[in-house]
């Protein structure tokens, strides 16, 4: 029988097909392509909208991020803050256990450390005072982080809503005790003068702690999530739970341990926020970084070391849009959101490109090898 | 039977990412015959199938109906040209009735959704082709062979001329598939085209007038059933020659390494999904558990491993070998030597001990100084163990469900990192240690013939047959003292399936309790010494594996209704309908 190898006459338009043969390097490369890509395109539109040459654009965007050494120092400890609450984080979500409370975890660790500092400041020496306010901040954001868990792992309740009702519990909070101490007036505190940290090297403010501190975490949470039995029992509750409980885990257990880590690190960046940086408290004093991280976190792929670059370039257009905007002075970030709200669109569709082949109706007899696949592929981030 | 071709498909071709499914497939499928799709799994018999049911859509090549080349891209399509695929997992919605379902989304000829003439005609078809069916019984009180037969009636309904069934043997038991294959028959016989996907050579044999034979994603081609037998079907399933054979040891004294009694679990409905049971489970053999899937095979294992909690019973195992010295239990010097030449004692060393020229004196010193040791079965109690202790105890389990990931590995990490599943908690260090574990999952992929590019290969990229190998070796490797294995060949081809018999066979000889919990029962008939059959969460008979016959074990499985009597009874059932 002859074997025919014409095609079919009435093909559909196009084809999805998931891949799972683009090797890692050329998978990075695609991500890279993205990313630059994205910002070409943004900065386009952003000429286009502002009226500025793209060149322009780029002069502020880098005379905000690497401009003065100032400048430089406070896009590294962003970025770090950033960092950490993402690796805070990552361990919850490889669990599979979406924690979105990141921003209320941090906010009331801060919180814990203004009330520390506020009854306790100039009572007792600043080095215990230091220590105590340390100490509350962690067990703060502990406490925030736990009974999510708790709940979860008990009576089985949606992690992701209840850890966002406990940011609004965290802000109601903080706006209660700012209304409660400063009853009178503008309602914000004034800069508290005991308990700050040491300066370290250059700069004004202590950009070192927090740099140091990120090092730190960083480190532990390679070492966690790679090397260590904890890492390893998360990961397999993350990705099944049946084997997880039939090769005798103890998934309660597992989870709760898991939010207490995430806790600890929340805590830390509150300690750095309102103890170091800002050493006052407002609502807004995290400034939507908790939210941030999920997106840092799930870009880099839930791998510490991507994260660090992730956090950077983040950091980096943000910081680059705020300084454009104030160069050309416009004074709301309206444009800059919605530019960085792009640009992260765009890095999200090249997933998809990496994970799932599309190959259109007259493209077939070019790619021999094509693979046309299911007709509903599942298109998600992972 | 006339010999037109209903459907021909010409250089069909279908990729999924790197793997090709379908490799320029030419197959012809006639009216009024029955076809068998003969391959392994992974050979593409379903891909093809789908191709023509219009859930794929080929790369290449074409299909004809009735000479005629179409564009199938949807269900709806297939139906347009009459064809009609019924899937392995049966797509009927639990609430409704058998009559609701066959006619979901359809409308009579006005348009009118009319429920009773619907059911009239439910019943005519039933009679017409031999069907035993309730029209107004829900799909969620129905037996899998009940669903089935809903499936195809939804087909039928749906005016398909060709049948495609998708391994519609797999869930029943013998006598269930013997109806089927009436029914079939008897819609031969009324000109349908019928096409059986199929990896069961005796069933092959038995119904189809042709086989196409599928291996790795290509023809190899079609014979008629009259011209061709099972050994040489098989060679060229797999291509090349194959031992069929089963050797079958008697067992070596078989103690009771596990005794269960009055056992009753519940299941997450709180229904007794295992009954009050008790029976021995021996070292030295293997116990075959058959049944209809879902009669609480799984509940009794997992109850066993202690995965799920035991409503009442006893769970008493025998923990082999435990090394007690001789004392004087009866002061009694004669018995000791008595025992000594029957070869019960050894030397710490393992050496028999022999006292034959020693004298008392000597003996007396050997017995008080612990050197005369015996093995004694330690008793435990397991019911209230948790699942970790009973596996520290060597009861392990492995359990491949349907989508073979769910329990016991884990698609995402590398089989090394599986292989530290059940290792990672030795020693105190809050780190990991690889070393071991990648040690195994080599010797694994060596001994097994894993076939994978190497040991950091997540999981989950491997062929069905080699995750299983993975899973039952990793469990073997731990020198069980239960191995429990709940479907060890689901899904496997030929020459894994009997790799994965003989693993158990030396398991068994080790004097390790197997348990094989199996589909095929030609199988259970020739592997194990044992055969518990489960129905409804109750034993119906414990048979012995070298004199059971299929269809002994085919009725316990159904419980206590025989075929007749659970026939008589549908049919007054069905009357009742008619009349009323």
């Amino acid at each position: 029988m002859a074997k025919t190898k014409e095609r079919t006459k009435k093909e559909p338009l196009m084809h999805v097909a998931k891949r799972s043969d683009l090797p890692g390097w050329q998978a990075m490369l695609i991500r890279t392509g993205v990313v630059l890509g994205g910002l070409i395109f943004i900065i386009l539109l952003s000429s286009g909208v502002l009226k500025q040459g793209p060149i322009t654009l780029l002069t502020y965007i880098f005379a905000g991020t690497f401009g003065s050494g100032d400048n430089f120092l406070v896009l590294l400890r962003d970025s770090m803050l950033l960092l950490m609450i993402a690796l805070a984080i990552t361990p919850a979500f490889k669990m599979k256990f979406w924690n979105i409370g990141a921003e209320g975890q941090v906010l009331i660790s801060g919180f814990a450390c203004m009330a520390t500092m506020w009854y306790l400041g100039g009572k007792i020496p600043d080095g215990g005072l230091i220590v105590l306010m340390f100490i509350f901040s962690i067990l703060a954001g502990v406490i925030w982080s736990v009974i999510p868990a708790i709940f979860k792992s008990v009576f089985n309740t949606n992690e992701t809503l209840f850890t966002l009702m406990m940011n609004y519990l965290a802000i109601q909070v903080v706006k209660f005790f700012i209304k409660f101490w400063v009853p009178t007036g503008s309602g914000i505190i004034p800069t508290n003068p005991y308990g700050n940290l040491p300066n370290l090297g250059a700069g004004d403010k202590d950009y070192w702690f927090s740099i140091i501190f990120a090092i730190a975490v960083l480190a532990f949470m390679f070492v966690y999530l790679k090397y260590s039995k904890h890492g390893y029992e998360l990961t397999v509750v993350g990705e099944s739970e049946r084997t997880a409980k039939y090769i005798g885990i103890n998934v309660k257990k597992v989870i709760i341990r898991t939010l207490l880590v995430g806790g600890v690190i929340c805590g830390i960046v509150g300690f750095l926020l309102v103890g170091g940086i800002n050493h006052s408290i407002t609502e807004n004093t995290v400034a939507g970084r908790g939210f941030t991280a999920v997106l840092v976190s799930w870009l880099a792929q839930f791998n510490p070391i991507i994260m660090i670059f992730v956090a950077f370039l983040v950091t980096f257009i943000n910081k680059g849009m705020v300084w454009v905007m104030q160069s050309i002075g416009v004074t709301n970030a309206y444009f800059s959101n919605v530019v960085i709200g792009i640009l992260f669109l765009i890095i999200i569709a090249g997933e998809f490109i990496i994970r799932y082949r599309v190959t259109f109706k007259g493209m077939k007899p070019r790619l021999k090898k094509s693979q046309a696949g299911k007709r509903t592929p599942e298109i998600g981030l992972h | 039977m006339n010999n037109a071709s209903a459907i021909e498909l010409r250089g069909i071709s279908k990729t999924f990412g790197s793997i090709k499914a379908n490799q320029n497939v030419d197959l012809d499928i006639r009216r009024g015959e029955i076809l068998s799709i003969l391959g392994e799994n992974g050979s593409g018999k379903t891909t093809l199938m789908n191709m023509i049911a219009g859930i794929y859509y080929p790369d290449e090549g074409k299909i004809l109906i009735d000479g005629k080349e179409v564009t199938i891209t949807s269900p709806k399509d297939a139906f347009k040209y009459k064809i009609g695929m019924i899937h392995q997992h049966f797509k009927l919605v639990d609430v409704f009735t058998a009559a609701e379902n066959i006619t979901l989304g359809m409308r009579d000829e006005k348009g009118v959704y009319n429920i009773k003439k619907i059911n009239q005609k439910v019943l005519e078809m039933s009679k017409k082709y031999g069907f035993i069916i309730d029209p107004k019984k829900r799909i969620h009180e129905m037996s899998v062979s009940e669903k089935q037969t809903v499936e195809i009636f939804k087909v039928l309904f749906r005016g398909a001329d060709i049948l495609i069934l998708d391994e519609p043997t797999a869930v029943l038991t013998p006598q269930e598939i013997r109806k089927l294959f009436d029914v079939l028959r008897k819609m031969r016989e009324d000109g349908k085209s019928i096409v059986i996907i199929t990896h069961k050579l005796n069933e092959v044999m038995e119904i189809s007038d042709r086989v196409a034979v599928l291996r790795k994603g290509e023809h190899i081609a079609t014979v008629n059933t009259s011209d061709t037998n099972e050994k040489e079907l098989t060679e060229m399933m797999v291509g090349k020659k194959v031992d069929l054979n089963i050797e079958r040891k008697d067992p070596v004294d078989p103690q009771p390494r596990l005794e269960i009694r009055n056992l009753t679990v519940l299941n997450k409905d709180g229904i007794k999904a295992i009954n009050d049971i008790s029976f021995d489970i021996n070292g030295g053999e293997i116990l075959g558990i058959a049944g209809i899937a879902g009669n609480g095979q799984k509940e009794l294992l997992e109850s066993i491993a202690g995965l799920v909690k035991k409503e009442s019973g006893d769970i008493i195992f025998h923990n082999p070998k435990k090394n007690k010295p001789v004392t004087f239990f009866h002061k009694d010097l004669k018995k000791i030597k008595a025992m000594a030449a029957e070869g019960k004692f050894h030397y710490p060393n393992g050496e028999r001990v022999d006292l034959k020229g020693k004298s008392n004196k000597e003996i007396v010193k050997l017995v008080n100084d612990e050197q005369i040791l015996f093995y004694e079965d330690e008793i435990i109690d397991i019911k209230n163990k948790k699942p970790r202790e009973i596996q520290e105890l060597g009861i392990k389990l492995s359990f491949v469900p349907e989508d073979r990931l769910t329990m016991g590995l884990v698609g995402n990490m590398s089989i090394v990192d599986n292989m530290l599943l059940r290792s990672y908690r030795k020693g105190k260090s809050v780190f990991l240690n690889r070393k071991r574990p990648k040690d195994l999952a080599d010797t694994i992929i060596r001994d097994l013939e894993v076939a994978t590019p190497d040991d950091m290969t997540p999981v989950r990229r491997l062929s069905g047959g080699n995750v299983q190998k993975v899973l039952v070796g990793r469990e073997i490797s731990s020198s069980p003292k239960v191995l429990m294995a709940a479907y060890p060949v689901r899904g496997l081809d030929i020459n894994s399936s009997y790799l994965i018999y003989n693993l158990l066979n030396k398991q068994k000889e080790k004097n390790v309790a197997v348990v094989f919990v199996g589909e095929d029962l030609d199988v259970l008939l020739a592997l194990c010494d044992r055969i518990l059959v489960l129905s409804g969460g109750i034993i119906t008979g414990i048979l012995e594996g070298k004199t059971a016959k299929k269809d002994e074990v085919g009725l316990l499985m159904l419980g206590n209704r025989t075929k007749e009597t659970a026939e008589i009874a549908d049919n007054k059932k069905s009357e009742e309908e008619v009349n009323g």
